[in-house]
C-alpha cells in the first residue's frame, strides 16, 4: 500500500504480464468478466447443440452419450464458469469503488483465485477429448451412475475442486475487504445493497464449498480407491450423495442469485431517481433468504421417498422462502412507484429481471408443494423453472450490470440503440425459448432426454426457433462491449442523473489507482 | 370421479379449448388424470396456478401502472419516500397467511400419497439399464418390458409410429379400481418410474426399497417414461401400464404363468444352431445392442466391440461366466438374474458366430446352468 501511495498517478503496465502478474481490483474484475463471458459464448454454444438436435423427434446429428455430455457440461460450465466468475467480477470491479477502498484486502491471493479458474476450464474442456468422452450424469452428478464413468470423471472432480478453492479464495478477500476497509463513516448499514448481497454470497460460498468438495472426494475414493459410501452393496447408500450435493446445491443457487438481486436493487434506484423502497428490510431479506437456504436441500429429493415427515417439512420450509423472495419483489416494484422513471439498457434489464425472475419464483412455489412435485420433478418444467430464475434472473442481472457500468469501465458511452434491440430480442427469444418448456414438462417430458415421443414436438420446436434466437441475439452484447471499449462518446464521472455513490465520484474510466486517500461518508 | 372441480379448473378447461380446439398436440396441462391421487395433483397445481397469477396481475399492474404514469417522458417527479415498517410487515403476512392456505390441501395429499398399507395387489419393480422388469410378488410372474420403437424409426429411417418411443413389448398388467403398491428397486443406477396419468413418480435407487401406489378408476393403456437420468439410453426406457377389468386381468396372469412353465421346459433342450443363432439375435437386440451396437462394433472408449473381442473369441466358459456375471465397476450388468439359460446360451453362441465372429462352437442351456453360480 506504502509503495502504491508513492508512485500515485501510475498507470497500468504494459503488456501480457500485466495480465499475468496483476494485483488491481480492476484488471482482475475485468479478467473475471471476460472469462465469464468467453465460458458463456462456450456453454451456449453446446445449449445450441442440445436444442438442435431436440428440433425433431428422432436422433439427428448426435449420439444419445454426447447429448448427455452437452447437458452436463452446459450446467457446469453456466454455473461454475460464466455466471459466478462474472458476480466474482463484479465484486471485484464495483466493491473497492463502492466501499471507498483503494483495492481488495489480499491482492495477491485475488490473483491466485482467478487465474487457477482457466485451470479447471481446461480439464472441463479436456475432459471432451478423452476416451469416453465428458461426463455425462448431469451437472449434478449423482452416483452410482458417476462410478461408471472413465477418465474423464477424474478431471471433472479436480475442475471441481479447484473451482471450489477459487470461490473460497475469492469469498475469503471479499469478506475481508467488506469487514475491514470501508471508508470512515460508512457504516455496515449504509452499505450500497450490492456490498450486501455479495457479503452474504461470501458467507455462503465458503460454508457450502467444502461440502461440495467434500462430496466429490468421496465420489473420488468410490471410483478409485475402494470406498463404499454411495454403493449399497457395501454399506454406503447412493441417496446420502443427493444429501451432501443439495445442502450444497442449494445454497449455490442463491450464490448465483442473492448478487444479482444486489445489482437489481443499484440499478432501479437509479433509474427510478428514487431510494430503494426499504432498505433495512432488504438487507434482512437477503439474510433471511440465505439462512432459509441451508434448511431446504431435500426439495430436490421429494421423489426419493422420504418419510412423510421429511416431505412435509422440507415443503414448509421451502414454501417459506417466498416470503422474503416476495418482500424483495414488493420492495421492486415500491421503489419504482412515484419515481421518476426512464427506460436506458440498465432499466430495461431490470424491469425484465423483476417480471422474469418472479415468474420463475412462481413456478418454485408450484415446485415446493411435494405432492405437486411428484409430477414435476426431472421434467422441462424443472427446467423451465431453472432457467427462469438463472437466465431471466441471474444472466439478466449481470446484462443490467454491465449496461450500467460499463461506461464507468471503459470511459466511453454504449450505444444506447444496439442495447435495446439486445433487450428486447433477448426478452422476446427467452419467453419463446423457456415458457413452453412448462407444458412440456407437464405433459409428460422428462429432461435430459434427447429424443422425444410425437406429442411433444411442436413445443420442442418453439422452444428450439426460441433457442437459436436467443444465442444469436447475445452477439450484440459482444458487439456493444467492444464498440465501447475502442471508443464513443466520453461518458462523464456520474453517467447517470439518479446514481449514488462512491464509484460515481471517480473519473470515468477510474484512474488505475482509485481512493489511496479514503473518501469521507456521511 | 365423484371429486368436484373447483371453478379455476372449469375455467382452465374451458380457455384451454377455446385457444386450441383442434391442437390436442399443444396440450397446456398434465394429461388427464386416472386415479385419485393424480387428480388432487392436477387440481391443487391449478389452484396454485391460479393463485400466482393473481398476484402476478396484482404485482406487475401496480408496476405497469408506474412505467406508465410515472415516467421521466411524461413530466413525473420523483417523490422521495421510502422506509414504512407498517408497509413491510402487511407484505409480510399477507403472503404467509397465503402460504399457510396452500401448504393445508398439500399437506393432506402428502399423507394420502403416503399411505401403502393394505394393497390388493403388490409388484416389485426393478429399473435396469434401460429396461424394467416387473415381479408380481403374490402370483410368481416376472418379466422384463423393454423399449419395442424399431431403430429404424428413431434413426430416421422409418416412419414414426404413434406410441413413439413410448411403447414396450410386455407392459405392465394391472387390475381397475384395486389398490396397486409398487415396491421399487434398482439393479445397476438410479432409475425414477413416472406415469403422468397415474400421478406416480418414484425413484428406484439400487440397494434399496421404496414404495408408492396408486388406484387407477378407468381401464386404458397409460404410458411414461423413466424420469432420473441413468446413462445413454435413460430416454428410451418407457413405461406402459395397462389397467384391465379383474377378469382380463385374471386371464391376463394365468396366461404368464403358462408361459413361464414353457420357458422352463426349455432349460433341459439341445437346440440347433440355427434355433440359438435366431433366438440369440432376439435377445441380443434387446439386451445388449444399445452399448454393444446391432452390428458388435461398440463403442470405442466407452462400451468394447463384441466382433473380434478376446472374451467372444476365446474359450466359451470365460464369455458364458461375463454374460452371467458381468463385470463390476463398469457398465456390463450380470445377465444372470435376468434372463434363462436358453436365452444366455443362444445370446453368447450368436456373438461367438455372428457379429463378425465365428468361433464354430454352440452354447447349450446345460452349459450355462453349470455355471452358474
Amino acid at each position: 500500500m506504502e509503495a502504491h501511495a508513492m508512485e500515485h498517478g501510475h498507470g497500468a503496465p504494459k503488456g501480457i504480464t500485466r495480465w499475468l502478474t496483476t494485483t488491481n481490483h480492476k484488471d482482475i474484475g475485468t479478467m473475471y468478466l471476460w472469462f465469464a463471458g468467453a465460458m458463456f459464448l462456450f456453454a451456449g454454444l453446446m445449449a445450441m447443440g442440445i436444442r438442435a438436435e431436440l428440433f425433431q423427434p428422432g436422433m439427428q446429428i448426435m449420439s444419445p452419450e454426447f447429448f448427455n455430455q452437452l447437458t452436463t457440461l452446459h450446467g457446469l460450465i453456466m454455473v461454475f464458469g460464466a455466471i459466478m466468475p462474472a458476480m466474482a467480477g463484479f465484486a471485484n470491479w464495483q466493491i473497492p469503488l463502492m466501499i471507498g477502498a483503494p483495492d481488495m484486502a489480499f491482492p495477491r491471493m485475488n490473483n491466485w483465485s482467478f487465474w487457477i479458474l482457466p485451470a479447471a476450464a481446461i480439464l472441463l474442456v479436456l475432459s471432451m477429448f478423452v476416451p469416453g468422452g465428458a461426463v455425462a450424469t448431469g451437472w449434478t452428478l449423482y452416483p452410482p451412475l458417476y462410478i461408471q464413468g472413465g477418465i474423464s470423471y477424474d478431471l471433472t472432480i479436480f475442475a471441481v475442486h479447484i473451482l471450489g478453492a477459487s470461490s473460497i479464495m475469492a469469498s475469503l478477500n471479499i469478506i475481508t475487504t467488506i469487514l475491514n476497509m470501508r471508508a470512515p463513516g460508512m457504516t455496515m448499514m449504509k452499505m450500497p445493497l450490492f456490498v450486501w448481497t455479495w457479503l452474504i454470497t461470501a458467507f455462503l460460498l465458503i460454508a457450502v464449498m467444502p461440502v461440495l468438495a467434500g462430496a466429490v472426494t468421496m465420489l473420488l475414493t468410490d471410483r478409485n480407491f475402494g470406498t463404499h459410501f454411495f454403493d449399497a452393496a457395501g454399506g454406503g447408500d447412493p441417496v446420502l450423495f443427493q444429501h451432501v450435493f443439495w445442502f450444497f446445491g442449494h445454497p449455490e443457487v442463491y450464490i448465483l442469485i442473492l448478487p444479482a438481486f444486489g445489482l437489481v436493487s443499484t440499478v432501479i434506484p437509479t433509474f427510478a431517481r428514487k431510494p430503494l423502497f426499504g432498505y433495512s428490510s432488504m438487507v434482512y431479506a437477503t439474510a433471511s433468504i440465505a439462512i432459509l437456504s441451508f434448511l431446504v436441500w431435500a426439495h430436490h429429493m421429494f421423489t426419493v421417498g422420504m418419510p412423510t415427515a421429511g416431505q412435509l417439512y422440507f415443503m414448509y420450509a421451502t414454501m417459506l422462502i417466498a416470503v422474503p423472495t416476495g418482500v424483495k419483489v414488493f420492495n421492486w416494484v415500491a421503489t419504482m412507484w412515484k419515481g421518476s422513471l426512464t427506460f436506458e439498457t440498465p432499466m430495461l434489464f431490470a424491469i425484465g429481471f423483476v417480471s422474469m425472475f418472479t415468474i420463475g419464483g412462481f413456478t418454485g412455489l408450484v415446485l415446493a408443494m411435494a405432492p405437486i412435485d411428484i409430477q414435476m420433478q426431472d421434467t422441462y418444467y424443472v427446467v423451465a423453472h431453472f432457467h427462469y430464475v438463472l437466465v431471466s434472473g441471474a444472466l439478466f442481472a449481470i446484462y443490467a450490470g454491465v449496461y450500467y457500468w460499463l461506461p464507468k469501465w471503459t470511459g466511453h458511452m454504449y450505444n444506447e440503440t444496439l442495447g435495446k434491440w439486445h433487450f428486447w430480442l433477448s426478452m422476446i427469444s427467452f419467453n419463446v425459448l423457456f415458457f413452453p418448456q412448462h407444458f412440456l414438462g407437464m405433459a409428460g417430458m422428462p429432461r435430459r432426454i434427447p429424443d422425444y415421443a410425437l406429442q411433444f414436438t411442436e413445443f420442442n420446436q418453439i422452444s428450439s426457433i426460441g433457442g437459436f434466437m436467443f444465442g444469436a441475439s447475445q452477439i450484440l452484447m459482444l458487439i456493444v462491449i467492444v464498440q465501447a471499449i475502442r471508443g464513443g462518446k466520453k461518458a462523464e464521472a456520474k453517467v447517470w442523473e439518479g446514481a449514488q455513490g462512491l464509484e460515481w465520484t471517480v473519473a470515468s474510466p477510474p484512474p488505475y489507482h482509485t481512493f489511496e486517500t479514503a473518501p469521507e461518508v456521511k | 370421479m365423484g371429486h368436484r372441480r373447483p371453478l379455476p379448473v372449469v375455467l382452465a378447461t374451458l380457455l384451454a379449448g377455446l385457444a386450441f380446439p383442434a391442437l390436442a398436440d399443444y396440450q397446456l396441462n398434465f394429461p388427464p388424470p386416472k386415479t385419485g391421487l393424480a387428480q388432487q395433483i392436477y387440481d391443487l397445481n391449478v389452484l396454485v396456478m391460479w393463485i400466482c397469477v393473481g398476484i402476478f396481475i396484482v404485482v406487475f399492474g401496480a408496476m405497469f401502472y408506474a412505467i406508465w404514469k410515472h415516467r421521466k417522458s411524461v413530466g413525473h417527479k420523483a417523490e422521495q419516500f421510502h422506509e414504512s415498517t407498517t408497509v413491510e410487515i402487511i407484505w409480510t403476512t399477507i403472503p404467509f397467511l397465503i402460504l399457510v392456505g396452500m401448504a393445508w390441501p398439500a399437506t393432506k395429499l402428502i399423507i394420502e400419497q403416503k399411505d401403502t398399507s393394505n394393497p390388493d395387489v403388490t409388484v416389485k419393480i426393478t429399473g435396469y439399464q434401460w429396461k424394467w422388469e416387473y415381479d408380481y410378488l403374490q402370483d410368481g410372474v416376472k418379466f422384463m418390458s423393454v423399449l419395442s420403437t424399431p431403430r429404424d424409426q428413431i434413426e430416421n429411417k422409418a416412419a414414426k409410429g404413434a406410441n413413439y418411443l413410448l411403447e414396450v413389448d410386455e407392459p405392465m398388467v394391472v387390475p381397475v379400481g384395486k389398490k396397486v403398491r409398487m415396491l421399487f428397486t434398482a439393479n445397476d443406477v438410479i432409475h425414477a418410474w413416472w406415469v403422468p396419468a397415474l400421478g406416480i413418480k418414484q425413484d428406484a435407487i439400487p440397494g434399496f426399497i421404496r414404495d408408492a401406489w396408486f388406484t387407477a378408476n378407468e381401464v386404458g393403456t397409460y404410458r411414461g417414461q423413466c424420469a432420473e437420468l441413468c446413462g445413454k439410453d435413460h430416454g428410451f426406457m418407457p413405461i406402459v401400464v395397462e389397467v384391465k377389468s379383474e377378469a382380463d386381468y385374471k386371464a391376463w396372469l394365468e396366461a404368464k404363468k403358462a408361459k413361464a412353465v414353457a420357458a422352463a421346459a426349455d432349460a433341459g433342450k439341445v437346440f440347433g444352431k440355427d434355433e440359438l443363432m435366431a433366438r440369440g439375435a432376439t435377445v441380443y437386440n434387446a439386451n445388449c445392442a444399445s452399448c454393444h451396437m446391432p452390428n458388435g462394433a461398440g463403442i470405442p472408449g466407452a462400451f468394447p466391440a463384441i466382433t473380434g473381442s478376446k472374451i467372444a473369441t476365446g474359450a466359451k466358459e470365460g464369455h458364458i461366466a461375463m454374460a452371467l456375471n458381468g463385470k463390476p465397476g463398469t457398465a456390463m450388468p450380470a445377465f444372470g438374474p435376468q434372463l434363462n439359460d436358453a436365452d444366455i446360451a443362444a445370446v453368447v453362441t450368436y456373438q461367438r458366430n455372428g457379429l463378425g465372429n465365428s468361433t464354430g462352437d454352440l452354447v447349450q442351456p446345460a452349459d450355462v446352468k453349470a455355471l452358474r453360480k
